[in-house]
Order: structure tokens, then C-alpha cells, then sequence
């Protein structure tokens, strides 16, 4: 028996926000696999919930009329791995949710969840930030869209009022057409592990695969919250794909972040870990887009 | 006073309902309401795998899936595995021919997931293997039988054994 106080299973996003406004002290809880963790840890112990987790119209992948991927938020983690819209069009997306904890994990956490627990170390954040989410958010006054990047504000906190609820993340065309990426999640245990730094590289290559026209790059755990690295991105941008371009985006990754030392690692190491990822991550992605690094 | 709800699912191939305390995890429900204590209480926060069950198809850990969230499910746990006269599983063989079971509180939860992945009807590589059972703690037998008879049942399924 969990220690809940009392439980609202919510028939509808309108019925959630609803059921957020009568109880001002409740939880949301989606797929459960940290909320009913930390349940048990005491930590949530005693709490009401609000249960979105039946709401069937929040899950699954699909494509907007302009091109628009529409990732819903309780869509679980191995359903986007296996989805074939992701696949064709964000697949190291797929690729770093497939790392989150285990099978079995995958199966029930949801991506919403991964990005509203304001975790700065969940497998689809550095993704989804370098790939310039936006997050779709509906409450009492209608719904509201938010950069990924301004939706994070400190760790464990992100900007959802207690009404409202994340209805979808967004990838626009701009952002994924020509694009391929690679993901790197550094952890002690290749599984049921959280990671000690994330990083998620994409580029776009010229046509004759020798200049990088566009790179973007985000971490996790590289500071309190997921962030992109603007010095890194100025140091590819432009530039001949070439070993001293790679090198030089490694460098300047670490001018931007801002990592603590935890009982995971230290300080040193995880700045160590910003330079030699975002350098394999880089070459890596150069590869996926044809080029020779 | 206790919030009681009415989950109506299929329990093994056989419709079932009941009456369920909204706090109570799918392992309690199934452990105390059907008594099916395959269904182990391992760590109880969806870090061992020992409560693993299927839910329409998927493996979950039981521990951290409310009981109410089953009601209109297909749920499947070690028990369904068994033969009308009571026989086990080629996957439960397999199990025993390779001495993959020593204490055996694991066991049933690496079955269930062996059956979700050969239910796939695909062949794995070994690497691919021990990702798909990554989600299961066993503290005796160091995972190596296991894999073995894993591997030994699924291309026995594919007629390559």
C-alpha cells in the first residue's frame, strides 16, 4: 500500500486542471515511476495525486500539417524508441530515451514526466533542448507554448503553475530537417543507472559534407538545470569539418557550463567529461550526416 | 476511511473484478486478492524486477503501477506460463536444464520478461540480451546461466537450437 492520501484519476485534460484547481496540494502523477518512488521514499508520502495517467489521448507521436512533430507527453519511453516518426526524423531522441533506467522502466515512464520533474539529468533533456523544444502547456486560461529553454527554472522546478499540465512537446521542421544527432549518457552502470553527464550533439553538414553549416549541443548534469552551449555552437558554426574544429567545440563547451561536484562525481571530472563529450558526440554526428571526421 | 474502487481486468486469461483499496499496487492486488504470489515483493520501488508482470503485452514492474490503473487490462503474470495439465514452460526448462536458478526469488520476474521478449519472435544477440533483461537484480547466480538459458529457449522457439 502506497502512503496517498487520496487519489483523482483525472477523464480528460479539461477534468485534470479541474481536479489541479480543487486540490491545491496535489501531485500530478503521469506513469508513476518517480512519483510513486518517492512515495514510498516518504518524501511525497501523505500527498493527494491527480492520476493523468488514463488520458489515452495524451500519448503517441505524430506530425502537424506543417511539419511539425508532436511528441504527446505520456507517450512511454520505449513506445518513442520504436516510434517510426522519431525514427525517421529525431532518432537520437529514441536512442537516448532507450537509456533510461531499464526495460521494463521504459515501459512506464513518460516523456512528459522525464521533462516536468525538472530533472537536470533525465535522458531526453539535453536532446530535446539542443533541439529547441517547444512545450506545449494547457491550463484554466487556455494553452500557452514555451521554449524548452525557458521552461526549466531551477533544479527540480520548471514554470508549470500548479493548474497546469504539459499537453505536448514540439519539434518544428527547421528544427530536425537535415539535422542527425548522437547522444552520450555517462553513468557507472550501463543500466539502471542516472547519469554522471549527458550530452546530445546534431549537425547539419553542406552538401559537399566538408563545412559544419549548423551545430547544436546540450547537457545535462553540466549545471542545475539542462542547457545548451552557446560558445561551443560559435566554435562549429561555419567551420571545416576537421579535427581542430572538433577539438576547438570541446574546449569552448566548457566556458558555458557550470557543474558541482556530487557524491557521482567531482566538479573536475564532469568539466573533464563536457570537453571529451561534446568532441565524441560531435564526430559522431558528423558521421551520421555523411561527413569524414 | 479507506477509497475503495472497482477494477475489472483479465487476470491470467480469466475475466476477473474486484474491490481495491486505491493505495494498493498491482503487486498487492494480485498477491493478496488473487493470490498469486509469483509476484514478488523485491524492492518495491521498480529498481529489482522481481514483481515483473505483463500488462497488455508489456513488462512493468508491478511494484510501481497503482492496482486501479489496471481495470481494463490484460494482465499475464508467471502463472499463465502453466500447461492445461499443470506442466511448466519451455521457458522454465530451460531455466533448469542450465542451472539458472539458485534462490530463485528473481526467477519469475526474468521468465515474464523472457516471455515478453521472445513473444517478439525476433533473434537477439547476447549484448542485445542482457539489455532486455537489465531490468532484473539476481544476487546469486551472476546473470550468466540466465542469459544462457535465455538465449538456449529463444532459438529453440526459432528452431535453431
Amino acid at each position: 500500500m502506497y502512503d496517498l492520501k487520496a487519489l483523482y484519476e483525472a477523464n480528460s485534460v479539461q477534468n485534470a486542471i479541474e481536479l489541479l484547481s480543487a486540490h491545491p496540494e496535489a501531485k500530478i502523477i503521469a506513469g508513476g515511476s518517480d512519483v510513486l518512488v518517492q512515495m514510498r521514499e516518504g518524501r511525497l508520502a501523505g500527498k493527494e495525486l491527480v492520476s493523468i495517467f488514463k488520458l489515452d489521448e495524451l500519448r503517441g507521436v505524430s506530425m502537424d500539417g506543417d511539419g511539425t512533430l508532436r511528441i504527446l507527453p505520456l507517450t512511454s519511453f520505449s513506445h518513442i524508441t520504436r516510434d517510426p516518426l522519431i525514427q525517421a526524423h529525431i532518432n537520437v531522441l529514441g536512442e537516448a530515451v532507450d537509456m533510461v533506467g531499464g526495460p521494463q522502466i521504459r515501459n512506464i515512464g513518460t516523456i512528459g514526466g522525464n521533462t516536468c520533474n525538472g530533472v537536470t539529468s533525465a535522458d531526453s533533456a539535453a536532446t530535446l533542448h539542443a533541439y529547441d523544444a517547444i512545450m506545449e502547456i494547457t491550463g484554466p486560461a487556455g494553452v500557452r507554448r514555451v521554449p524548452i529553454r525557458e521552461f526549466y527554472i531551477s533544479a527540480g522546478k520548471v514554470v508549470l503553475s500548479h493548474e497546469e499540465l504539459l499537453t505536448a512537446i514540439l519539434i518544428s521542421k527547421e528544427s530536425y530537417e537535415g539535422y542527425k544527432g548522437h547522444y552520450i549518457k555517462y553513468a557507472m552502470r550501463n543500466a539502471m543507472d542516472i547519469a554522471t553527464l549527458t550530452c546530445s550533439v546534431n549537425v547539419k553538414l553542406s552538401a559537399d559534407k566538408k563545412t559544419i553549416e549548423d551545430a547544436r549541443i546540450a547537457y545535462g548534469v553540466a549545471g542545475p538545470v539542462p542547457m545548451r552551449t552557446p560558445s561551443a555552437e560559435a566554435a562549429a558554426k561555419g567551420k571545416p569539418v576537421s579535427a581542430e574544429t572538433i577539438e576547438a567545440f570541446g574546449e569552448a563547451a566548457k566556458l558555458d557550463v557550470n557543474p558541482r561536484t556530487s557524491w557521482r562525481a567531482t566538479k573536475d571530472f564532469r568539466l573533464h567529461l563536457v570537453g571529451e563529450l561534446a568532441k565524441r558526440a560531435l564526430k559522431e554526428a558528423i558521421k551520421l550526416n555523411g561527413g569524414e571526421a | 476511511m479507506a477509497q475503495m474502487q472497482l477494477v475489472k481486468c483479465t487476470v491470467n486469461g480469466e475475466y476477473r473484478e474486484t474491490m481495491v483499496d486505491v493505495r494498493a499496487s498491482l503487486t498487492d492486488m494480485l498477491r493478496n486478492d488473487y493470490s498469486l504470489t509469483s509476484v514478488k515483493k523485491g524492492c518495491e520501488v521498480g529498481e529489482c524486477g522481481a514483481c515483473t508482470v505483463l500488462v497488455d503485452g508489456e513488462a512493468f514492474n508491478s511494484c510501481i503501477y497503482l492496482a486501479v490503473w489496471a481495470d481494463g487490462k490484460n494482465i499475464r503474470t508467471l502463472e499463465s506460463l502453466m500447461g492445461a495439465d499443470g506442466a511448466i514452460s519451455d521457458i522454465q526448462q530451460a531455466f533448469i536444464d542450465e542451472t539458472a536458478v539458485q534462490c530463485g526469488f528473481c526467477i519469475p520476474g526474468f521468465i515474464v520478461t523472457t516471455a515478453e521478449i521472445l513473444e517478439t519472435g525476433k533473434e537477439y544477440t547476447r549484448d542485445e540480451l542482457r539489455k532486455l533483461l537489465s531490468g532484473h537484480l539476481c544476487r546469486c547466480t551472476g546473470y550468466e546461466n540466465i542469459l544462457n538459458a535465455v538465449e538456449k529457449v529463444m532459438k529453440q522457439r526459432l528452431g535453431k537450437a
